[in-house]
């Protein structure tokens, strides 16, 4: 049966719901999308944020945005860390780098997982604050709170991200290290410390998106594993490293999601964003917006 | 017949022939129960690695064959009541289409990217059986075997034999294939795909074959798995649990030869029973991920490597 009402709504949500997961994906389109490091364990960073902003929330009743933010230095070092032992380990030595470097941030992403369980368990967690469950009324139509609060922040984000590239020193120096490595060596720059800071910022950004994650919906330990799909999903679609565009790939799989919810059901809602990756990875592998042709 | 393949044919009836014999011997059957689990992750390994390690694909995908070689024989016994020896075979065909359409539509991507769409692949085909009513849905099915043949007293002995024939199948064709042209114009392309199709190694069917020799021994290896839990869900059948596993194993043991994953799988299956007997199946997950990390970062060439390079500094010690 199809309605016209329901198809609104489905698209209204669907770009709300896009512009959350532009932001739990730009951390890995600058990683993954800039950097080239085949970071199959951000999803597992995500949840791991969303942990950390539940335990503040639950603990000492900080509202899980500003939890959010006081976790992002940890995240930050957190990131220079991983890249150090990642760079360390596989990019300096060069031969094979592929099969094990995928292999690490597996065995990596699982580590996360099995630990986040022993620690809180299997059972769903979720935060408080003001405006978590209420909603807003236009017409007909209710839109959730916490999708509004989570789209505010997302575009915010998104916005800030683009410009700190665009704009700053640091933020050019970092697209330079994506474009041409050697270049980068020939001007007296160091292309390891520039990496190793670009991919402390895609960690630390995982803080609010971390916490816009568990303001969205509940989390478990194991929900990295659908977002590996979402997430993969809009940084390839986007083209790798393309900041506008992974909120224009965001968009498009927010509202693919919600319409074939609305059509299909649930049960059908984890394959989609997999399916959407397969095809594009299938039919056009440098994305909609690519970077390498 | 060389000496060394006449040793390994040698090895591998002993082998065989223990394996009955445990089966006619021992009354208790939980060491049957355990060690089907073990030989299981064996036959999966070993096919992990002819794509893996062999051509350095890194496949995400071990659960989607694994969880397909489940349904299949789920599917065959509750519309057709089909003997386990046709569910087996069947699965293996279906294992090896899949192969091929995995091949086929991976052709373009390389590392990551395959890595992320074999993950893909697998979330697809779960949710597909999730919905698929005949077969239980998201809530499972219930499976009821049926009577054992002789000479086995119980079917977990006979499924335990079944798996232990995989097993020697698996690594017999693993084998023959390191041995061949085959298995040097894999490590060529693994080495460099371009350089290797300059030079005329067909990459790209080398590669769909790789896909579905692979393919069709995991899905084997899925099959009598409905059997022997005597119960299939999509969750647990699909489970990326069984990726990281094979995958920990192969890396572990080391790619570069056959009996690497061998090695890995009966070191870290023996492990993990005893872990989940005796702690959690949490803890075993970690100790799992904690080793693979371990290894891939100290001892790249994993168990076999580094018996390789105490042999060398032998030899050398020794001249």
């Amino acid at each position: 049966m199809f309605s016209f009402d329901l198809l609104l709504d489905a698209v209204v949500i669907g770009v709300l719901l896009g512009c959350f997961y532009a932001a739990v994906s730009l951390g890995l389109s600058l990683s993954f999308g800039l950097l080239d490091v085949p970071h199959v364990a951000h999803p597992a960073f995500l949840v791991m944020a969303s942990y950390g902003v539940f335990f503040l929330n639950d603990q000492f009743d900080i509202d899980p945005l500003l939890a959010g933010l006081l976790i992002t230095p940890l995240l930050f070092v957190f990131g220079l860390v991983a890249y150090r032992l990642y760079y360390e380990t596989f990019e300096k030595r060069g031969s094979d780098a592929g099969v094990r470097g995928i292999a690490f941030f597996f065995g990596i992403a699982f580590i996360i997982e099995v630990l986040l369980i022993l620690q809180f368990g299997v059972d769903q967690r979720s935060v408080t604050a003001s405006y978590i469950g209420k909603s807003w009324q236009i017409g007909d139509m209710r839109i959730p709170f916490r999708l509004l609060v989570a789209f505010a922040v997302a575009a915010a984000l998104t916005i800030l991200l683009t410009l700190y590239l665009s704009r700053t020193f640091m933020g050019r120096a970092i697209r330079a290290v994506a474009q041409d490595q050697e270049a980068l060596r020939l001007m007296g720059a160091n292309p390891v410390r520039i990496k190793q800071w670009a991919f402390g910022i895609a960690t630390a950004v995982l803080g609010i998106a971390g916490a816009l994650l568990i303001i969205v919906a509940p989390v478990d330990p194991t929900l990295d594993r659908s977002y590996i799909g979402r997430t993969f999903c809009v940084v390839v679609m986007a083209g790798l490293g393309s900041m506008s565009g992974t909120l224009v790939a965001a968009i498009i799989l927010g509202v693919a999601e919600t319409i074939v919810l609305t059509l299909f059901g649930a049960s059908w809602a984890p394959a989609i964003s997999f399916a959407m990756l397969l095809g594009i990875l299938a039919i056009r592998p440098q994305g909609l917006f690519g970077r390498r042709s | 017949m060389s000496r060394n393949s006449l040793l390994f044919w040698i090895g591998a009836t002993l082998f065989l022939v223990a394996t009955l014999v445990m089966t006619q011997v021992i009354g208790n059957e939980y060491p049957f129960f355990a060690c089907y689990v073990i030989l299981q992750f064996i036959v999966l390994a070993v096919a992990w690695s002819i794509l893996g390690g062999y051509a350095g694909y890194v496949n995400f995908g071990t659960s989607a064959f694994f969880g397909i070689g489940v349904y299949t024989a789920v599917f065959l016994f509750k519309a057709a009541g089909a003997p386990l020896a046709v569910q087996i075979a069947v699965a293996a065909a279906i294992g090896a289409f899949l192969g091929f359409a995995l091949g086929l539509l991976t052709l373009r991507m390389q590392g990551i990217f395959f890595s992320i769409a074999t993950i893909a692949l697998t979330i697809i085909i779960e949710t597909t059986v999730t919905n698929w009513r005949f077969v239980g849905g998201a809530a499972g099915i219930q499976m009821q075997r049926p009577p054992v043949m002789a000479p086995f007293h119980s079917y977990v002995q006979m499924l335990f034999f079944v798996q232990a024939l995989l097993v020697v199948l698996a690594i017999a064709i693993s084998r023959y294939i390191q041995n061949s042209w085959m298995g040097r114009g894999l490590q060529a392309l693994k080495d460099d795909e371009l350089a290797a199709e300059c030079t005329g190694v067909p990459t790209l069917r080398l590669k769909l074959l790789a896909c579905v020799v692979s393919g069709a021994l995991m899905c084997a290896a899925g099959a009598p798995a409905a059997m022997y839990l005597q119960y299939a869900d999509p969750s647990s059948a699909f489970n990326l649990n069984y990726s990281v596993t094979v995958l920990a194993m192969s890396l572990i043991g080391g790619t570069a030869h056959w009996a690497g994953p061998v090695v890995g799988a009966i070191l870290l299956g023996a492990t993990q029973q005893l872990l989940t007997v005796t702690i959690s199946s949490e803890v075993n997950v970690l100790v799992l991920g904690v080793m693979l990390v371990l290894f891939v970062v100290v001892a790249p060439e994993g168990i076999i490597g580094l018996i390789r390079r105490v042999r060398r500094n032998r030899k050398e010690g020794a001249g």
